[in-house]
């Protein structure tokens, strides 16, 4: 019974951690979606209304 | 675990994106403004200097000088909408910065809480030294940051570049981090050195940017330091802000 409650518990603790690491995947592709459209992205206004910032952060830029 | 990291990196960008901007205004902002004055004088000139019809050497294909000067004067912001100097542009400025140090927050507290590594601003400032080597350094040895005028390759294979040379780079200190065995390091090392072997793509030959060279220089030092002072706030802000907010702690 105790063995079978400590099983179990493990296994929560497993999945878990599997699941903050597929939050923690998520929120890091969020964050790069965001550096792509502020950086990266080749619409003339984006580019135009962040032109500073992406000549201060070396993104490539023109 | 989502919701703490977004929860974190939020303020997190929005404090390090103002700060940033301040820094900026004194910094790199007044030197772009500079070198926009010779990239719009510049058509002028490229004009009155076209070149008369004129024979190359056998070899040299035929071309159209004007296509390259103004590419050169390059920087075609085309007549779309642009933010009007002073406030509105600055305005836009602040937005953009917030939004990268938000991004560039998401990504870094997302690692660090990936990694059994304790939260808290020592660690999330080491997090943001190597964000400042993966996405600063590194690109910049092949990319120097530009002032607008700079003659530069074609915009997509820049920005492949870039992201490749980014991504190699923090793999590699990722490696470092943790992972003792010797391969590991090896491997970090080829990764961190591949992007500079292949090449970052050059400007065409024989253009020279617009600005003067000591503009050019000191724009690139600003920016860096700049740049530092951006990763080492958004690193030890981000290792707080997720150590207060992170569930399991």
């Amino acid at each position: 019974m105790q063995n079978n409650t400590a099983t179990t518990a493990a296994k929560a603790s497993g999945s878990a951690k599997a699941s903050n690491l597929v939050q923690s995947a998520m929120a890091a592709c969020l964050g790069v979606f965001v550096i792509g459209f502020v950086g990266f992205s080749h619409l003339e206004v984006v580019h135009n209304a962040a032109h500073d910032v992406r000549h201060a952060n070396a993104f490539p830029c023109h | 675990m989502f919701r703490a990291i977004v929860f974190s990196a939020v303020p997190v960008g929005i404090i390090t994106g103002i700060a940033i901007t301040l820094m900026q205004m004194v910094g790199t902002e007044p030197l772009i403004l500079k070198a926009e004055t010779y990239e719009n004088a510049a058509p002028a000139v490229a004009e009155a200097a076209a070149p008369a019809e004129h024979a190359h050497a056998p070899g040299v294909a035929a071309h159209d000088h004007a296509a390259t000067t103004d590419e050169a004067a390059g920087h075609d912001h085309g007549d779309g909408w642009a933010p009007a100097d002073g406030f509105e542009r600055t305005a836009y400025t602040l937005g953009a910065n917030v939004l990268t140090a938000i991004g560039y927050s998401l990504v870094l507290t997302a690692l660090l809480s990936m990694t059994n590594l304790q939260h808290n601003w020592r660690t999330g400032l080491f997090f943001g030294v190597a964000g400042f080597a993966s996405v600063m350094l590194a690109p910049m040895v092949g990319l120097p940051p530009e002032l607008p005028g700079s003659p530069a390759a074609e915009l997509a294979a820049r920005q492949t570049w870039w992201i490749a040379t980014a991504l190699a780079t923090a793999a590699g200190i990722g490696l470092l981090l943790l992972r003792r065995e010797p391969w590991a390091a090896v491997l970090a090392i080829v990764l961190i050195a591949a992007p500079h072997v292949i090449g970052a793509p050059l400007p065409p030959a024989g253009e020279e940017p617009l600005a003067p060279l000591e503009l050019e220089r000191r724009f690139i030092i600003v920016a860096t330091v700049t740049s530092f002072v951006f990763w080492a706030l958004l690193g030890a802000l981000s290792g707080i802000f997720l150590k207060r907010l992170s569930p399991s702690a």
